[in-house]
């Protein structure tokens, strides 16, 4: 019976410093010492601790052994294993006591990530109410009701610091007590699930994985503000979401946390569902809450606001998803405890969906303040196929494109503005080298384009000509007048679009062109593209010495450019190339170039 | 299920819960040998995870196990599903990546009845509150 296991990191950061290595030396040694029948050594993913690699842990016991080389090994089989001594020189080192840390229940900080809005989520059965309660769900309901004023509710909201986790980062506890001071008969609480950027699914996650999570602290919310009625809009390409909401949402009624008379108190609460046609605009609140009245999804001026006039000209609160997530514990814990995560003015943690260029591609929480060079490589594992780090895009289609000078920035509300992008609702996509940025331009642009609802012109017609430039960018078609247009009318729609989305739309041009000018100079000028992506650009030749002549270009070239004999080297005709790449992915010699 | 009438009662039902559901171990005096929980987000699912579960019943029934599986949110490896997490009596839950119907058969037959680990374990690298 196997009773001793040996994890070895298999992530590409330990990989890089001989992790296989380790991992082989350790098997012959087990094999040698005949221990194959109750020591098992196997490989795992990342641990997010890769400055610190190969990492070698030891299960049962914990023990987490850091920068192990191969020669280690003997000590780890012969001392650890067969005696039962942990390697001291192995262990970690605490960087503030020196002291060693000898297993991994006792080290908290490789646990870069911390889980307040996501603690349930892929810990509970969704569907099933009790894991919720078992985990003190609904206990946060039932100390408000009970023991707490609306006022003093409002208040430990607001002296937690908690943002609105929607874009904008509003205090949350003032948005609160403003909606709550408005005279009213009716108000409602609205919970925004719009999630609309490209990429991002936290929201999706949490209502997926933790239901009850949003649906306790809805009615936290309407207990303050004095609301009865709660909405949840959804959009209905979250089916998922939206059945386990409502499974959800039948099981809280049934057990008496929705609906009259709540836990004994003089209280009611109950939560409907108004389902989105997955329009990004319609993410913004006041596009939302007309939209929700049955309205065109479009915009309309604030003042008023929603607190004082919104669905139905009722006071409403409007909180996205993951700002509710993070009530209950709060009210639980106390607001001090909260607000000891994080930064001066950005409290607690932020959720992340990291995509692209990354090997872990993922749901993340990590307090605020954590720094981007800590996502992206620790957490995130780094760079797939070992590429160089570019660039990555945080806030959607608000924000913007930060470089590798920024990675040792905080990740905080202020920290992102001040470095041309934004918080957003936590999309986070990193980008190689291989990305061109004028493309990953246009590629935001095509998005705004498709979601403006076309109500003011800077944004419907300004946005369009943007893209066209960059089109023509592209193309190689641009010149530098076009170039100055571009940022030109960028600030112009910035600064007369009606709403949040026309407002941000020229953010990801104007933060790739302060990055990143040489590449849209490159474009303009040399009519050059240093990423390769832009095809019209590219040039395809054959690089005769590595050319084995083996047709197989010729064969597949849709319309016979590539000439040349058998054996010999091929040649591409430039005037009959229309550059479709086919030739490049054919070629197994790696004889094909494709340069700009 | 009845209503809850009071936050005396909650508190008592939560006591209840907290010892017959503990959620991430085996409790006391059950006699499983084993907890499964399967990620069903929405990426789970798209990559398969509902194989992944019908598999790890059919093998459990097959062999007359006493295990418990249940479904449950995202777990966060997204670049690792599907993810299922495995509990043994009086262990560390364990995640393994990429579990589609074979590798849930070598789960229940590996690890389960012989103890034996299998590739592509996930380490969680996160604390939750
Ligand atoms: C174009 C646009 C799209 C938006 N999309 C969303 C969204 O998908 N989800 C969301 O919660 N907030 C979105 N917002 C922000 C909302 O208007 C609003 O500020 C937010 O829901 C308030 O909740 P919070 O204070 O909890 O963040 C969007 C804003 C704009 C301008
Ligand atoms: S800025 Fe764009 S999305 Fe907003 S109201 Fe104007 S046209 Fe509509
Ligand atoms: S496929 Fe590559 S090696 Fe073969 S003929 Fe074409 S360029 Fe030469
Ligand atoms: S890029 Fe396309 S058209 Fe040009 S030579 Fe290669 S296969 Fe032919
Ligand atoms: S800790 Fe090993 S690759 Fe990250
Ligand atoms: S939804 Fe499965 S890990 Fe993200």
């Amino acid at each position: 019976m196997i009773h001793t296991h040996i994890l070895v990191c298999g992530g590409t950061g330990c990989r890089a410093s001989q992790a296989k290595e380790v991992q082989e030396e350790l098997v012959s040694l087990i094999k040698d010492k005949f221990l194959t029948e109750s020591v098992q050594v196997t490989t795992t993913g990342c641990f997010g601790f890769c400055e610190k690699g190969p990492i070698v842990k030891i299960i049962p016991d914990q023990t987490f052994y850091t920068q192990v080389t191969p020669e280690d090994a003997r000590d780890i089989i012969e001392e650890h294993i067969i005696k039962g001594r942990k390697v001291e020189r192995l262990l970690y080192e605490d960087p503030k006591t020196k002291k060693r840390i000898s297993d991994s229940i006792h080290m908290n900080f490789y646990k870069k990530q911390l889980r307040i809005a996501l603690r349930n989520c892929g810990i509970v059965d969704p569907e099933n109410i009790d894991e919720y309660i078992a985990r003190d769900g609904y206990q946060a309901l039932g100390r408000v009701l009970s023991i707490y004023t609306p006022a003093e509710v409002t208040d430990i909201i607001k002296q937690s610091g908690l943002r609105g986790r929607g874009g904008a980062g509003f205090p949350t506890g003032m948005k609160w007590e403003i909606t709550s001071k408005v005279e009213a008969t009716q108000k409602y609480v609205v919970c925004n699930a719009d999630e609309g950027d490209p990429g991002a699914f936290m929201d999706r996650s949490i209502l997926e994985g933790d239901p009850h999570s949003v649906i306790e602290a809805m009615a936290i919310c309407g207990y303050c503000i004095g609301a009865n009625k709660g909405l949840i809009y959804i959009r209905a390409e979250y089916p998922l979401a939206i059945g386990r909401l409502l499974v959800a949402i039948e099981q809280a009624r049934k057990y008496g946390l929705l609906g009259r008379g709540i836990l004994g108190n003089d209280f009611e609460f109950d939560i409907e569902l108004k389902y989105g046609a997955g329009a990004f605009v319609c993410g913004e609140e006041t596009a939302l809450i007309q939209s929700m009245e049955g309205r065109r999804g479009e915009p309309v001026i604030k003042p008023p606001f929603p607190a004082e006039k919104g669905y139905f000209d009722c006071p409403t609160n409007v909180n996205n998803v993951e700002t509710f997530a993070n009530i209950c514990p709060i009210i639980l814990k106390g607001a001090e405890w909260f607000n000891s995560i994080g930064t001066e003015k950005s409290k607690g943690t932020k959720v992340f969906a990291l995509a692209g260029k990354i090997n872990n591609v993922g749901l993340i929480e990590v307090p605020m303040g954590t720094t981007l060079r800590e996502v992206i490589f620790d957490i995130g594992g780094g760079i797939k196929g070992g590429k160089k780090f570019k660039s990555v895009q945080t806030g959607g289609p608000s924000g913007g494109c930060l470089t590798e000078s920024s990675l040792d920035m905080p990740i905080d509300y202020e920290t992102l503005l001040d470095e041309g992008s934004m918080m957003g609702s936590g999309g986070m996509i990193v980008m190689d080298e291989d990305d061109c940025m004028v493309a990953i331009s246009k590629f935001y642009l095509e998005f705004t384009l498709d979601e403006s609802c076309g109500k003011c012109a800077p944004c419907r017609i300004g946005n369009k000509r943007l893209w066209e430039i960059l089109n023509k960018m592209t193309k190689g078609e641009a010149t530098e007048k076009d170039l100055e247009k571009l940022i030109d009318l960028s600030h112009t729609i910035k600064d007369t679009s009606l709403c949040g989305l026309g407002q941000t739309s020229p953010n990801p041009i104007l933060s790739t062109f302060k990055n990143f000018k040489h590449e849209y100079l490159g474009h303009v000028r040399d009519k050059q593209c240093e990423a390769g992506q832009c095809k019209d650009l590219l040039h395809y030749t054959i690089d005769a010495k590595m050319c084995v002549g083996c047709t197989a270009c010729l064969r597949n070239c849709p319309v016979g450019a590539i000439s040349g004999e058998k054996k010999k080297p091929h040649l591409i005709h430039q005037d009959i190339c229309i550059k479709c790449g086919i030739c490049y992915e054919k070629c197994k010699f790696n004889a094909i170039l494709h340069q700009s | 299920m009845t209503k809850v009438k009071n936050l005396e009662e909650l508190v008592k039902l939560r006591n209840k819960l907290k010892d017959k559901i503990q959620v991430r171990t085996i409790t006391e005096g059950n006699d499983l040998v084993a907890r499964i929980r399967v990620a069903m987000g929405t990426c789970g699912i798209a990559s398969g995870a509902k194989e992944t579960f019908e598999a790890l019943i059919s093998e459990v029934e097959r062999l007359d196990l006493k295990v418990l599986i249940t479904t449950t949110g995202c777990m966060g490896a997204c670049y690792a599903e599907p993810t299922v997490e495995v509990t043994l009596p009086n262990q560390e839950p364990i995640i393994f990546g990429e579990v589609d119907s074979k590798r849930a058969v070598d789960i229940i037959n590996e690890y389960i009845i012989k103890g034996k680990l299998i590739d592509g374990v996930v380490p969680q690298n996160y604390q939750s509150i």
